[in-house]
């Protein structure tokens, strides 16, 4: 039983990280980290802004 | 020990199940065989060739930290798990081409199409993918056009930007015209095609006002949403005041979409291009796993014939013999070059380590070379028959169902007006002739496959659903491939007029997008009044566009291994290079000066001419010739400009290649500086 909360606590892992659902919670700690006095963007306002960027590249192919 | 074992198990696996694929030449051959051949092959190059790649030619070393590290701002370059970026990766080179290109190329039989998907992934297209994302991550991230600025100098870096953008173009068209020929007079296709676009919106409106960022929650709604769609569909279908507001022309269908890749062009991304993505990549890799399960399970035999009689160049879909057009169809799959702008974009900043490349760049393109493979199943497990009769377009077999089948027949793969009958009506659609582009047979012979492992009672469902899943994913890349032509478009203009190239001023935002729209719409236009389908003018250009990007690639990655001092190693690139080279200009070469109407571009202009001045035409034909005949020779130039950068590039690559030997002076290498890793390994799950 405890080995299969442990697969699925990975495994959820693994579907937020690849579906970049915890994107805003890695970007706070990322600045918690590296810019503790700066206030991060907040939670829409980063979203927006990580959309905008990645579709002003090519990022789907044919 | 244990490694040597697979390796030789594997080995010998692949050989059982190639020899079965080649002692089954005049008997219906298991789709199984195709698959575990497949399959060993992949796991063999994978370990094998790509180990050798990694460590003799690219000299990946897992010390040197990766820009992802160095540059690390939390948001763009991210160290990443290598399971992530490849699915990130992955998810981002699958596009619909390893579905259209492979059932195309099915006139050609079975065999073809398999051999050059398998041999030109594990020599050319995996090689192509790695050896990109490892020089972009040794510089800094860099997209593929900086890096031929860098390298080579300025002229290559246009050469690369033009060709992308004409590419682009094409792209769209083609994509376009696929998704047209899917929805025409099918109300139940358009009914659940239209739904995705309110969809999309909700489920952006979620993601950014309601619940921001919660990308799960959004997905899983509008994937819900969806498929609510898809059954209202059918029932809508029941519905005869309901069902004629969904039953319009191609050329109806057409205005529709250039109005809507206009939209998707100008509105804020977060509104319908972002959330579309979602849709279509959860649907994405939830139909490519089933069709895999399903495939295994039902292991279904396969109908056509290895060689059909059309590899002498007389084919219904596409004109031309089985070398070079194999190769120029079948681009996604086997080798493409669009992947090295991804390859050069938002991976290399993930990657954690350099060893990951050989799993992120060679890995993803085996899973997609799979996915054509399991296209080519579908296309060549319906009867021969059938799926000449649904992918060839009226102007070549005949305009009623009876002269169809009549001239299907005759080629010897024998298929009746009630066969199609009951097909169509057990897909729950008035007819499945001339539905060309590739999509709708793929859909038929996934919704078999499907309807044989989950219930034979729901094919008119699962057809609808392949169809659906097809439209979400093709309208997905044109919404991206518009956006960035509308990119691209401003860096150019911006050259001449600099307020022009700011990607925020709205005149400008406007007037680039109509301008990449109406190029592609243009394309689009004369694919839908168009006879013989379109498809089989514009596919074959699309297909030589993507290679001469590949080709592009290849020689900036050949130039780099030469100017570093691995000039000995350069074959692992300048082979697959060459042999693009020479399917390309040969295709190109025949597209414009063979006299056969039915290849020449120009020929068939001028046939098209002459019969028009000689009144020959009926008046309906009459009306578009004079169209007609202006887009072949546009297509044919198009062809010209293609060839033209190609062989400037390669040359570019020779020169700069030659002078590195003679010991001249030639650009410095854009490298950044060797910095010694202090990661750990990440581990999944974990905190990082």
């Amino acid at each position: 039983m405890r080995e299969l909360r442990a697969f699925w606590r990975i495994l959820w892992c693994w579907i937020r990280r690849l579906s970049g659902d915890d994107a805003f919670e890695r970007y706070c700690a990322h600045e918690r980290a590296c810019h503790p006095g700066v206030a991060p963007m907040e939670r829409g306002e980063f979203y927006a802004h990580e959309q905008r960027r990645k579709w002003s590249g090519v990022s789907r192919c044919c | 020990m244990l490694r040597k074992l697979t390796g030789v198990l594997l080995a010998i696996a692949a050989a059982f199940a190639v020899g079965g694929i080649a002692l089954h030449r005049h008997e219906p051959i298991n789709a199984l065989w195709i698959i575990t051949a497949a399959i060993c092959i992949y796991l063999l190059g994978y370990r094998f060739y790509a180990a050798w790649i990694a460590a003799r030619v690219l000299q990946v070393d897992p010390t040197r930290a990766t820009p992802a590290e160095r540059l690390n701002n939390g948001r763009d370059f991210v160290p990443t798990h290598r399971a992530i970026v490849f699915g990130h990766h992955f998810a981002a080179i699958a596009g619909p081409g390893p579905l259209v290109g492979p059932t195309l190329a099915a006139q050609f039989g079975y065999l073809p199409g398999t051999l050059w998907i398998l041999v030109g992934a594990v020599f050319g297209g995996c090689v192509q993918d790695m050896t990109i994302l490892l020089l972009s991550t040794r510089r800094d991230g860099r997209s593929l056009g900086q890096m031929a600025r860098d390298e080579f100098g300025p002229f290559g870096g246009f050469a690369a930007l033009i060709g992308t953008l004409l590419i682009m173009v094409i792209l769209c068209a083609v994509l376009s015209l696929v998704i047209v020929n899917v929805m025409k007079h099918s109300p139940w296709a358009s009914s659940t095609v239209f739904a995705t676009i309110p969809a999309a919106i909700i489920v952006g409106l979620y993601l950014r006002v309601w619940r921001p960022g919660r990308v799960l929650e959004g997905t899983v709604l509008g994937v819900a949403l969806v498929l609510g769609a898809l059954v209202g569909g059918g029932w809508l279908d029941h519905q005869p005041q309901l069902r004629v507001l969904f039953d319009y022309s191609a050329l109806a269908l057409a205005g529709f979409v250039v109005v809507y890749g206009f939209l998707a062009a100008i509105l804020p991304v977060w509104l319908l291009l972002a959330p579309r993505d979602y849709l279509s990549t959860f649907l994405k890799l939830g139909t490519v796993i089933l069709l895999a399960i399903a495939i295994v399970i039902t292991h279904p035999q396969i109908k056509m014939p290895a060689i059909t009689p059309f590899v002498d160049g007389t084919g219904p879909l596409f004109g031309g013999k089985v070398f070079p057009f194999v190769f120029i169809t079948i681009a996604c799959g086997a080798i493409s070059g669009f992947h090295a702008l991804i390859a050069s974009g938002t991976s290399p900043k993930l990657i954690s380590n350099e060893a990951d490349v050989r799993l992120v760049g060679y890995g993803s393109m085996a899973l997609e070379s799979f996915v054509a493979i399991m296209a080519l199943i579908a296309a060549t497990l319906l009867d021969p028959g059938v799926f000449f009769a649904i992918n060839a377009g009226t102007g070549v077999v005949g305009a009623t169902p009876e002269l169809a089948v009549h001239t299907i027949s005759g080629w010897g793969f024998p298929v009746t007006v009630e066969q199609m009958r009951a097909l169509a009506h057990a897909m729950g659609e008035q007819t499945l002739f001339a539905r060309t582009g590739g999509a709708p047979s793929l859909a038929v012979g996934m919704a078999s496959i499907f309807g044989s492992t989950f219930g034979q009672g729901l094919l008119a469902l699962w057809y609808h659903f392949a169809i659906m899943f097809e439209a979400v994913f093709l309208l997905a890349t044109l919404d991206a491939g518009t956006r960035v032509g509308r990119f691209m478009v401003q860096d150019l203009l911006g050259r001449a007029w600099e307020p022009l190239g700011r990607t925020s001023w709205y005149p400008s935002v406007l007037f680039s997008s109509a301008v990449i729209v109406g190029a592609w719409g243009y394309f689009l236009y004369v694919g839908v009044i168009d006879p013989n389908g379109g498809v089989n003018i514009l596919w074959p250009l699309f297909g030589i566009s993507n290679q001469m990007l590949a080709a592009i690639a290849l020689s900036i990655a050949t130039g780099i291994l030469v100017k570093s001092g691995r000039a000995r190693y350069a074959l692992v690139t300048l082979v697959p290079l060459g042999w693009l080279a020479i399917v390309t200009t040969t295709a190109a070469w025949q597209k414009i000066t063979s006299a056969d109407v039915h290849i020449g571009l120009f020929a068939a202009a001028n046939d098209l001419a002459a019969k028009l001045a000689a009144g020959a035409l009926a008046p309906e034909r009459a009306a578009v010739a004079p169209q007609l005949i202006f887009n072949q020779r546009l297509d044919a130039w198009l062809a010209m400009v293609f060839t033209a950068i190609l062989w400037f590039v390669i040359l570019d690559m020779v020169r700069i290649s030659v002078r590195r030997l003679r010991g001249q002076a030639v650009p410095g290498s854009s490298e950044a500086p060797y910095r010694a890793t202090r990661m750990k390994t990440l581990i999944l799950g974990g905190a990082s």
